[in-house]
């Protein structure tokens, strides 16, 4: 009974927008990180000590950009890309808003995840493709990249639950979603209630992606 | 045919040149199987990628009928790699793809085939190498030698002229290792392919091969046909190869034999003289008796050879040594 009063005053249409809102963030900033962020990987991976492409200089340039990025805290870096994020989306507010700082913060991140799959490509598998008179393109689409999905499957799962933690602190700065939500009502009002409900959301929602990001790579591993 | 004219090879590590490969210039002829036995180091793999380029040569020039392949350019190249295929120790195939996809793939790079003929020619091959019920399989559920007959069919999709083995059996059991080893016997009759292998085993050149050259610290050091390199090995290191396949120990077999007494020989026989009732018509005939110290009796591809060393007592010595020469065998005498 109490537990029913407890959550008696919870306005669940605003949780459901809330909801929408962080799955909205949520696949844009994915989709942005992916069709960055994988040639990103794959560039940091060609570029690397040993690989066919070695270019030490501009592997220590990408690789320093990177690290860069990675080294801010998400929070402080929304606020340090407000002036960019407006240029590129017009407002730094809202869903809008959130996207650009979401897919700059993950995809050095994803990079990096995707060059380590790449790194762990058996070499006799470039090597043969080489041998069949492969073009670079081909080698990276038709072997390189297919023989990693497993593990670029298991960076994006990582990468979209980074990315879920990082849309409820984008609510900080008027994001909207669940972390917005938490933030005004728990923090601001006092209504713990609602912030219970979007964590419970956010923890069902993370366990979702983990397991069918878990699902996908052993499907695609083939053993 | 292939040809190697001063071809050497060095590379740089930490600033030092280290040489993998001498100036070195042999021929393949086509339509055979050529071995290249070496220990590991020996440059022999190096060697092997320079045919096609999968190691750049430092210098010297590499013709494959009639073209110069160090002058090709990056799109020449490829052409040229699509006529030559290669077979790997771990058999490199993508986890990813099916058995019919992975022998597929050289056709589905070049792109000249449609869909239905790259079909057609994938099940064409698999039912060679015996692996049709197999197309929809992906590799981590084969064995060892299933692996390597599709990576054999793959080799074989775009019809090329030559197959490069790198060390194609090291991995497989004896019982696999003679299988595949048929298989590439068989593809090179049927297809009149040249084929070119390495291997650190004496028995594989010994099954297969037509020509064997013989490779120790970045040179070739003995190259001939297999059955006189391999009976009659001159250099040290072909010695040690011969007798780590006979599984025999020169220095403890002398030691086995200083007790015995007599003459000892060895004699050589091969082709159809391996089946001549020889030794008991010299004994016979001369009055000498023998005991046989050692032997073997065996196949260098498809021809017989035998192997005997003799201790040799009493009678006419002489006259038996002169039987053994004017009979169609080699002998020498070890004592």
């Amino acid at each position: 009974m109490d537990l029913i009063n407890f959550f008696a005053s919870v306005d669940w249409s605003e949780i459901w927008q809330a909801t929408l809102d962080t799955l909205v963030m949520l696949g844009a900033s994915l989709l942005f990180t992916i069709l960055l962020g994988l040639p990103l990987g794959v560039l940091l991976f060609l570029t690397s000590p040993r690989q066919m492409f070695e270019k030490p200089r501009l592997y220590a340039v990408l690789s320093f950009i990177v690290n860069v990025v990675r080294s801010l805290p998400f929070i402080i870096l929304i606020i340090l890309l407000i002036p960019t994020t407006v240029v590129l989306v017009g407002t730094s507010l809202g869903v809008a808003g959130a996207i650009p700082p979401l897919v700059i913060g993950t995809v050095p991140f994803f990079a990096r995840l995707v060059e380590t799959a790449l790194r762990e490509v058996d070499r006799g598998i470039i090597e043969a493709t080489q041998a069949m008179g492969a073009t670079t393109r081909q080698i990276i689409t038709r072997a390189l990249v297919p023989e990693a999905l497993p593990g670029i499957i298991a960076a994006i799962t990582v990468t979209t639950i980074t990315l879920v933690s990082y849309t409820a602190m984008a609510g900080v700065v008027g994001a909207g979603g669940l972390g917005d939500l938490a933030i005004r009502y728990g923090y601001q009002r006092f209504q713990d209630n609602v912030m219970y409900v979007t964590v419970i959301i956010l923890i069902l929602m993370v366990q979702l992606l983990q397991m069918l990001g878990d699902r996908l790579v052993v499907h695609f591993s083939r053993k | 045919m292939i040809e190697f004219q001063d071809v050497h090879k060095t590379y740089r590590v930490a600033g030092r040149e280290i040489p993998a490969l001498h100036p070195t210039r042999f021929t393949v002829p086509a339509g055979q199987v050529f071995g290249l036995i070496g220990h590991s180091g020996a440059g022999k793999s190096t060697l092997l990628r320079l045919i096609n380029r999968l190691e750049n040569p430092s210098g010297g020039t590499i013709i494959v009928d009639g073209e110069d392949v160090t002058a090709l350019d990056a799109d020449g190249l490829r052409g040229f790699r699509q006529q030559v295929g290669m077979i790997f120790q771990h058999f490199n195939l993508l986890a990813s793809k099916t058995v019919a996809d992975n022998v597929a793939m050289p056709l589905n790079l070049a792109g000249r085939l449609s869909r239905k003929e790259i079909d057609q020619r994938v099940a064409q091959l698999l039912e060679r190498v015996g692996l049709s019920d197999h197309a929809r399989k992906y590799p981590a559920q084969l064995s060892g030698g299933q692996k390597q007959r599709v990576g054999i069919a793959r080799a074989l999709s775009t019809n090329p002229k030559i197959l490069l083995c790198d060390e194609a059996t090291s991995a497989l059991d004896p019982q696999t290792t003679a299988s595949v080893l048929q298989l590439l016997a068989e593809i090179n009759r049927e297809l009149q392919l040249t084929i070119v292998l390495i291997t650190h085993e004496m028995d594989v050149i010994r099954r297969v091969c037509d020509q064997v050259a013989v490779m120790d610290a970045g040179r070739i050091v003995e190259q001939g046909p297999v059955a006189d390199v391999f009976l009659h090995p001159q250099h040290p290191t072909t010695r040690r190869f011969v007798q780590e396949d006979e599984q025999v120990d020169e220095n403890e077999q002398r030691s086995d034999f200083a007790h015995v007494e007599g003459r000892i020989v060895r004699l050589t026989f091969q082709g159809e003289a391996t089946y001549a009732p020889l030794l008991g018509t010299v004994a016979r005939e001369t009055g000498v008796d023998y005991s046989i110290l050692a032997g073997r009796i065996d196949r260098i591809k498809d021809t017989p050879y035998g192997q005997l060393t003799l201790a040799i007592t009493g009678g006419d010595m002489n006259a038996a040594f002169a039987r053994f020469t004017a009979a169609d065998v080699h002998m020498e005498v070890l004592r």
